[in-house]
């Protein structure tokens, strides 16, 4: 028999069951819902056989870890040779606090470092501006100069660790501060590893910590891309982030098409600077959000593998198979955390875990029960941390890779999410490009419009969340959350005006107008940033020299 | 001339945080609800927050915040509302505001404090039976 033949054979089966057996069960118990529907939308189908992936070809559209489309994963023995790496995002208070909690961290088995700024430093102000006033190492860690980044990494050999920096608009600035904290460990730049997230094109419609219009925003990315490719060679000088995405509101089909189509346009950036495909498309790096609905999120991170090697082969023609590998990191999702019943949150994050390490992600941070509340707490940070290990050593799940090929629902959702990803890729090549559609406020709309759709489901209970629509309970958990101390905005600021009279401010200055020129010459800014960085020059005071060149971005307000 | 039966509410974001996920879909559902939004956009400064306020006449401000510098940000902005004589605008809040945080914050005059998980129709009603009577 022909495969044609056992399809048509396999559906006359089904229309047979369909009739007969099924409406014995339906009579007697009929299911919980009219239409059962994912996250995205898509129609789930009670049962799914081999009609559904019957155009599946399994070289074509699978093929082997390792090898093109890398479907199953990109290195060819996956977590069977290396687990992923145990990156837990972390930064509070001062430098000194946020020290000890990477070294308490890394001692309990995480294997990456993973730095959380404050929003002074994201924003590109130092902790002494007014802006900063009652946020200074609140919501992450406050760096504003060298000298805090020296304290950061005090007694952390940067050879042995990597670490990833989430960080946009002076992701410039916490490059350098990290490269010359390496010269002075005896470290050269072209051993660091690690990240910087340097995704500005979702700022402007997701993550929203802008500080740059769009045009200059990108030269600043393609600027790091271009200096790290000559000089930082094990660098991913950018993680493009489709985590925002859905964090803002919207669906997994949302958070996969438009982060790579941002991607594209990072790499059409670097080729209009003149940089050659396989020189710099090996290092990009992805980051992904891990939902609730498992098989969903699986078939997400799988099509994004394939989309994305087909995207680099097909559209810019790269020959090295490394620049068609998507490398991602994943963070459960903080947005399905909930404030009652906090501990529930630890059975999330597990499924959601789940679902990453499955689809073979090379990088996890799992979040912790109680950040609905409050930033995490040592105990609780240390669930999140044995959730991986858990899933690491006992489940079992990290013996074989991609162990979910093969199954007709996960191929066939896995190709719904390719073909609707390529839905939204035309629409965006038809519009202009992702610049375009940021100015328009298309993303915003998309996004803002789903956020609105599930909170809607949730207010009428068409969408169960337990604890908070259904099994509610007046019963209080009381939970001890962490709190950072006022003073540390007094100390930082303290030591930040110390610093602004100890250091050479002759030469701050010389470096801050050099930084002026070469901005308004159109350099790429990465060298001057390094020498500024050293002379202890500040961020606030980088970035203020490029506002005055550049301007600052007004918000596109969409509802 | 405005019409004054309805309701005009201003949604602000203060601080420097950009979780405005929650401050958008409130500001629809209070706009579905038949009233006047405005929405601030994000990183707003105190001073900003009451002149909008001010200038848009508004009945009702929302302040959404996520950060944890609600501590701080929030005895501002209601300093400021007194001082330019908005004292019988119904002011609440959204957002992270840890649960031991949200006496001191009633007292300030911030009628009710929506953590994670509040029904919008919870807030669309709570309006609607809070916001101070015009003439």
């Amino acid at each position: 028999m022909s495969d044609k033949e056992k399809i048509n054979e396999i559906a006359k089966e089904r229309e047979r069951w369909e009739k007969t057996t099924l409406p014995k069960w339906i009579g007697q118990s009929p299911e919980r819902k009219s239409e059962f529907r994912n996250h995205s939308d898509t129609l789930i189908k009670r049962v799914y056989t081999p009609e559904d992936v019957k155009d599946l070809d399994y070289m074509r559209d699978l093929g082997f870890p390792g090898e093109y489309p890398f479907t199953r994963g990109v290195h060819a023995t996956m977590h069977r040779g290396r687990l992923w790496t145990m990156r837990q995002f972390s930064g509070y208070g001062n430098t000194e606090q946020t020290n000890q909690r990477f070294k308490y961290l890394l001692k309990e088995g995480e294997t990456g470092l993973s730095i959380a700024f404050d929003y002074p430093s994201i924003r590109g102000y130092d902790s002494d501006h007014p802006f900063s006033k009652g946020e200074v190492g609140i919501c992450g860690v406050a760096v504003s100069s060298l000298k805090d980044m020296e304290v950061l990494f005090n007694g952390i050999p940067l050879e042995k660790v990597t670490t990833s920096m989430t960080i946009n608009g002076p992701a410039a600035m916490l490059l350098a501060m990290y490269i010359a904290v390496g010269e002075k460990q005896g470290v050269p730049r072209d051993k660091l590893g690690g990240t910087t997230q340097n995704d500005v094109l979702k700022e402007f419609f997701a993550q929203k910590l802008i500080i740059f219009p769009p045009k200059p925003s990108l030269k600043l990315v393609t600027d790091i891309i271009e200096y790290c490719t000559k000089h930082v060679p094990r660098w991913n000088p950018i993680s493009i982030s489709g985590y925002h995405i859905r964090e803002a509101g919207g669906n997994a089909v949302q958070e996969l098409a438009f982060t790579l189509y941002d991607g594209i346009t990072y790499v059409e950036s670097c080729l209009e600077r003149g940089m050659k495909v396989d020189e710099f498309a090996p290092r990009l790096s992805f980051f992904f959000a891990a939902h609730n609905d498992l098989f969903e999120e699986i078939a997400k991170f799988r099509a994004a593998r394939r989309i994305w090697a087909k995207t680099m082969k097909e559209r810019f023609h790269a020959k090295n198979p490394r620049s068609m590998w998507m490398r991602m990191h994943v963070q459960t999702a903080g947005f399905t955390l909930t404030a009652q019943q906090p501990l529930n949150n630890i059975t999330r994050v597990t499924i959601q875990a789940l679902a990453a390490i499955v689809a073979g992600t090379q990088s996890l941070h799992t979040n912790s029960f109680d950040e609905a509340l409050a930033l995490p707490s040592e105990q609780a940070v240390r669930i999140a941390l044995r959730t991986q290990q858990i899933i690491a050593h006992e489940s079992g799940v990290a013996n074989t890779i991609d162990p979910l090929a093969g199954s007709y629902y996960v191929e066939n959702l896995t190709n719904e999410m390719e073909k609707r990803t390529m839905e939204y890729f035309q629409k965006l090549d038809d519009m202009g490009g992702a610049m375009t559609a940021i100015e328009k406020g298309f993303f915003q709309k998309e996004i803002a419009d789903n956020a609105y759709k599930y909170q809607k489901e949730v207010d009428e209970k068409r969408r169960i969340l337990v604890g908070v629509n259904y099994y509610t309970t007046e019963e209080k958990q009381p939970i001890k959350v962490l709190r950072v101390d006022p003073k540390v905005e007094e100390g930082q600021v303290a030591r930040l005006q110390k610093l602004r009279r100890e250091r050479d401010n002759r030469k701050v200055n010389e470096m801050l107008e050099k930084l002026h020129y070469a901005a308004e010459k159109d350099e790429n800014l990465m060298p001057i940033i390094i020498d500024a960085v050293k002379a202890y020059a500040t961020i606030g005071e980088m970035c203020d020299v490029l506002r005055k060149i550049y301007g600052e971005y007004k918000e596109l307000i969409v509802i | 001339m405005q019409n004054r039966k309805k309701i005009r509410v201003l949604i602000a974001k203060p601080g420097l945080d950009s979780h405005d996920r929650g401050a958008k879909i409130i500001a629809r559902a209070l706009r579905d609800a038949g009233m006047e939004v405005i929405y601030t956009g994000l990183k707003q400064t105190p001073e900003q927050i009451v002149e909008t306020a001010l200038q848009e006449d508004v009945d009702v401000i929302g302040l959404s915040i996520l950060s944890g510098a609600h501590k701080t940000l929030f005895p501002i902005i209601i300093d400021l509302l007194k001082q330019k004589g908005l004292t019988d605008v119904l002011v609440v809040a959204g957002g992270i505001i840890p649960e031991e945080d949200i006496p001191g914050m009633k007292k300030l005059g911030i009628k009710e404090i929506f953590g994670p998980g509040t029904r919008t129709d919870k807030i669309v009603q709570f309006v609607f039976e809070n916001v101070p009577k015009r003439t």
